[in-house]
């Protein structure tokens, strides 16, 4: 019971952070229709940058960053976070303006590859001695580590706890909050109707007067402030931070592409679904049958989707017209 | 009008005698290829050293990977990120059929026998081996795009690339001693312990130029008369246009599931070569997708559908990185940003849809479409 609860608090962390990740593909394929493949490495960067932040921020405060039980005021783990992701917003927004869009017209094979590039390019700059570097580096601690609240299930030799941290708590508030604001936005809000207008047909909101460049930069911007929260949250959970061009950052965000995809890509909604349907099948399979195929749940649980309901679960089917 | 008629029923008459001579006429380039592999086997590595015919065995390998991609992703137009799922799964196979098999034969996991000896002769028709099991894979994977379209189909290449390599991650460690080998039973053997995370060690390194290129050799020109044949041009028409490719009678999911199939067996033979290259240790790790993405670039760096673009690119996209090794840190920036580079200002590849001979001839063909009045 304890394990069943202790699996279900981590996969609702990690779930708020693949739905975080997915809804920057997801709005980035809607309005584009292609895979931002540089979006895994946003991510990378808002985690390494609250590092280098945090980092420079703790000794300033007399605290030693090296040292995991000085923990700073909380208005730091703020700041960081708000910082990171306004750097990212703005390497988004650079990103999209000098590569993707001068392929606006293109073949959607050739941003593809553009996009493939951009991600080489930013973990191997990310691996240059004077960025980040090319060696692991532990996050230092900028929450607490409170438990919010602790059960203790059976007797003697065979008791477990059961711990809800306040690492946990904030993920999920942050995460949360972050997918309402979005969800009101593009639902609520005069730019939301035109971000869906391009999405729906680009021409089409070209003549109804949307600008439609202005959009598709704001979509980069936004989906990339949600990547650098993801990361700084991430790097939050498990503080141990491996080089940006690490595998292991590509497979969290083909694994947030991947919910994405379950959910149906291109809606909202369906990311966020599927971030967290990946993240429960992807920890209770570790769990209950073995850690080692993680990845294998993952991606066999994609191909089973797509196979039964190939515009993913809340996705609506293309119709095509001659 | 009349003439052109009476032309083509001659024409047509002439063909049906010439397709004899024809059919030997075809089997020139092959002999040219073999003829060309064997000089290189032979007088290369005393030419250049060892280290440069490494790279040119590397190069001939990575050909044959970017042109067979090519058949998927150039030809009909599908979009693989999964080719070296393909390739490290035939080369898996190879591995096995080799180590385990001449432990068998001969009692010793070493090379067995000299320049097309007995061992050459195991360890290529491991090879095919290994391509058949790739394009088996190929036909399951393949199966999918009779529901999928485009993006989709990508990702399922890719998860099936990822999936091969926590599978591979998961196997046993290998049995290097014979005795033990002989041994073992079968609940030791199914699955084959071929070394997990580390690595397929001790595979006997039987990959040499002759055989790289006779591989090459055939995998071009398959490709070539492909291109040319009704079958390819099929393929090209599902590429320009599913819909009117339909409307023309084409079976489009055959078209595409043959691609997978066929693009899968020559990675799968280029695998087994790579698992017995000498200084390469065939691990999971190359099933992975950066794996993939190399040879995705390289044939959209050649051109879509040019098997002389796509072999280019396949040269200089291998030969680069090792140009560049003295500046180990920038290496991999330089690419990515001539990448982005090259499709901001050549999106369509270096040859585009068109061989590399087209360029040559173009300017006659523009004169003629230019003056229809003057051929009559």
């Amino acid at each position: 019971m304890s394990d069943f609860a202790q699996t279900l608090i981590t996969a609702i962390a990690i779930g708020s952070l693949y739905a975080l990740i997915a809804l920057g593909y997801t709005m980035v394929y809607g309005i584009l229709k292609f895979i931002n493949f540089a979006h895994s490495d946003i991510v990378v960067l808002g985690a390494w940058s609250s590092y280098t932040l945090a980092s420079r921020i703790l000794p300033k405060l007399g605290l030693n960053p090296h040292n995991p039980e000085s923990v700073p005021p909380i208005w730091v783990a703020a700041v960081v976070l708000l910082a990171a992701m306004v750097f990212c917003g703005a390497v988004g927004f650079t990103i999209e303006r000098l590569a993707y869009r001068p392929l606006r017209r293109a073949p959607r094979l050739n941003v593809l590859i553009t996009a493939i590039g951009v991600s080489l390019l930013l973990q191997n700059v990310g691996q240059l001695d004077y960025v980040f570097g090319a060696s692991p580096q532990k996050m230092p601690p900028l929450l607490p580590s409170w438990e919010l609240a602790s059960f203790t299930f059976g007797e003697g030799e065979t008791a477990r706890r059961l711990v809800i941290g306040l690492v946990d708590v904030v993920i999920f508030a942050t995460a949360t909050s972050l997918m309402l604001m979005m969800q009101y936005l593009v639902f609520h809000t005069k730019l939301g109707v035109a971000m869906r207008a391009v999405s729906f047909n680009t021409d089409t909101a070209a003549l109804m007067g949307i600008p439609v460049d202005r959009v598709v930069s704001f979509t980069f911007v936004l989906g990339s402030t949600l990547a650098a929260a993801a990361g700084f949250l991430y790097v939050m959970k498990y503080p141990g931070m491996n080089q940006p061009a690490h595998t292991i950052w590509v497979l969290l965000g083909l694994k947030a592409f991947v919910a994405a995809v379950i959910g149906g890509i291109g809606n909202v909604r369906g990311a966020v679904l599927g971030g967290f349907v990946i993240a429960f099948v992807e920890q209770f399979g570790a769990f209950y049958i073995s850690t080692n195929y993680r990845d294998v749940y993952v991606f066999t649980l994609l191909i089973v989707i797509l196979l039964v309901k190939p515009s993913g679960l809340l996705g609506s089917p293309l119709r095509e017209k001659v | 009008m009349v003439g052109t008629v009476s032309l083509s029923t001659k024409n047509r008459e002439q063909k049906s005698e010439l397709r004899t001579g024809n059919a030997l006429l075809g089997l020139l380039p092959i002999a040219a290829g073999l003829g060309i592999a064997t000089l290189m086997h032979f007088f290369l590595p005393g030419l250049i050293g060892q280290f440069y015919a490494r790279i040119v065995t590397d190069i001939g390998i990575t050909i044959v990977l970017a042109v067979s991609l090519n058949i998927v992703n150039g030809m009909t137009g599908q979009f693989s990120i999964g080719h070296a799922g393909f390739m490290t799964l035939g080369g898996y196979t190879a591995a096995t059929i080799t180590y385990y098999g001449s432990m068998f034969l001969w009692d010793s996991a070493g090379k067995h026998g000299g320049f097309l000896g007995s061992g050459e002769w195991l360890f290529i028709a491991s090879c095919v081996a290994g391509g058949l099991f790739a394009a088996f894979a190929g036909y399951i994977v393949g199966l999918p795009s009779l529901r999928l379209r485009g993006d989709y189909l990508a990702i399922v290449t890719l998860g099936f690339g990822e999936i091969v390599r926590v599978i591979l991650q998961q196997t046993g460690k290998t049995i290097d001693d014979v005795e033990d080998f002989k041994n073992a039973g079968w609940a030791q053997l199914i699955p084959p312990p071929v070394g997990g995370a580390v690595g397929f060690d001790g595979v006997p390194k039987y990959t040499n130029l002759f055989w790289v290129y006779a591989v090459l050799t055939i995998t071009i020109v398959v490709a070539y008369r492909l291109k040319g044949s009704s079958l390819g041009r099929a393929m090209i028409s599902v590429r320009e246009d599913e819909i009117a490719a339909q409307a023309m009678g084409v079976n489009i999911s055959r078209q595409k599931v043959l691609a997978f199939v066929m693009a899968a067996f020559f990675a799968g033979v280029a695998g087994g070569l790579f698992a017995h290259e000498r200084g390469v240790i065939i691990s999971p790790k190359d099933a992975g997708f950066q794996r993939s993405f190399d040879y995705v670039i390289m044939t959209v760096l050649g051109g879509r559908g040019s098997i002389t673009g796509v072999t280019l690119a396949a040269v200089l996209l291998t030969a680069l990185p090792e140009m560049l090794r003295d500046f180990e840190q920038y290496r991999l920036i330089v690419y990515a940003l001539l990448l982005i580079f090259m499709m901001l200002v050549r999106p369509q590849g270096l040859l585009g849809i068109h061989e590399i001979w087209n360029f040559w001839q173009r300017p006659k063909s523009s004169v003629k479409s230019a003056s229809p009045e003057a051929q009559v």
